[in-house]
């Protein structure tokens, strides 16, 4: 698999950790990770730093998940580029909200590394 | 629609029609007619197995609030009112960060994100397993605080239920505290 760069968005420095991991876990071979703590953080972080795939909390504080992902899936830097949702945020309403905003796939926490290499696998275009 | 897009909304259809406990049917019970207990101990129990690969067990409730440790508070709007908490020891604390983690060593903000972060997953699952509710209840970002002298008062009337269970020998006292 191609080396991937990939930007976690969660407002817990430990939860973006534990996505890295589970990335890692996954197979998927990272060159580089970017990390913003929210919304407007990872927006910023998008024009320095293409990446090929965002991963992306919901509830977080100054911007929040559904926000990012509608401006990501417009701006220059990340059209195009797969965004899924990792958030607790379970309900058909917020599955539904993100996935019309323009994310492509949806991981409910706590998650085990196989519904990571399950749901994320796939946007990339990879057989999970 | 796209082959993920598809699977994420099935898989979260599925969920909302499994689920066997309902609150916003006609017939569903009333808010102060469930018991959120088990609900609370099973959302619970589920969080530390994947996050930390560990079996809770039950325990009586200690007073180790007074001597110190953390606490982690979400709180509910919307069709739920309240927060949940959830507080343990220092040590319960550290060793929750270090197996995230999976390092030996953590810093202080560390172990509070940590224990945030564990407050939210055990909110949000709880929330998740009450179909209906999860449509139109809202999470907030954690708090967590250090130290244990300190009372929690809510200006609304409501009733808490709580559960201890045990993390690696250390009390953990997950608390809901709902308003009318």
């Amino acid at each position: 698999m191609d080396k991937i760069r990939a930007l976690i968005v969660d407002d817990s420095s430990v939860m973006r950790k534990i996505v890295e991991r589970s990335l890692r876990q996954a197979g998927i071979d990272l060159e580089k990770v970017v990390e913003a703590g929210n919304g407007a953080e990872a927006l910023t972080a998008l024009h320095d730093n293409p990446v090929d795939l965002i991963l992306c909390d919901i509830n977080m504080p100054v911007m929040d998940g559904l926000e990012f992902v509608r401006q990501a899936a417009t701006a220059e830097n990340s059209k195009g580029v797969p965004i899924v949702m990792i958030t607790t945020e379970g309900s058909e309403t917020h599955v539904v909200q993100a996935l019309s905003a323009g994310a492509r796939g949806y991981i409910r926490k706590p998650f085990t590394p196989d519904q990571v290499k399950e749901h994320v696998l796939p946007v990339l275009g990879k057989k999970p | 629609m796209l082959w993920g897009i598809k699977r994420a909304a099935d898989q979260a259809r599925r969920r909302t029609a499994t689920k066997t406990m309902t609150t916003n049917a006609a017939s569903a019970p009333k808010k102060e007619e469930v018991d959120w207990l088990p609900i609370l101990e099973r959302a619970t129990q589920e969080v530390f197995e994947i996050v930390l690969g560990c079996q809770l067990t039950p325990t009586e409730p200690s007073d180790d609030k007074q001597k110190g440790g953390f606490t982690a508070i979400v709180g509910l709007a919307g069709a739920l009112c309240g927060v949940v908490t959830v507080c343990c020891p220092v040590q319960a604390a550290d060793q929750m960060a270090q197996g995230m983690l999976g390092e030996a060593t953590v810093s202080p903000r560390q172990v509070a994100d940590a224990l945030g972060e564990i407050c939210n997953m055990v909110a949000g699952n709880f929330k998740n397993k009450l179909a209906g509710t999860d449509e139109r209840c809202m999470l907030s970002v954690p708090t967590v605080i250090s130290g244990g002298q300190y009372s929690l008062h809510s200006l609304a009337a409501g009733r808490s239920v709580q559960t201890v269970q045990l993390f690696k020998d250390a009390p953990v006292t997950i608390r809901l505290q709902l308003q009318e």
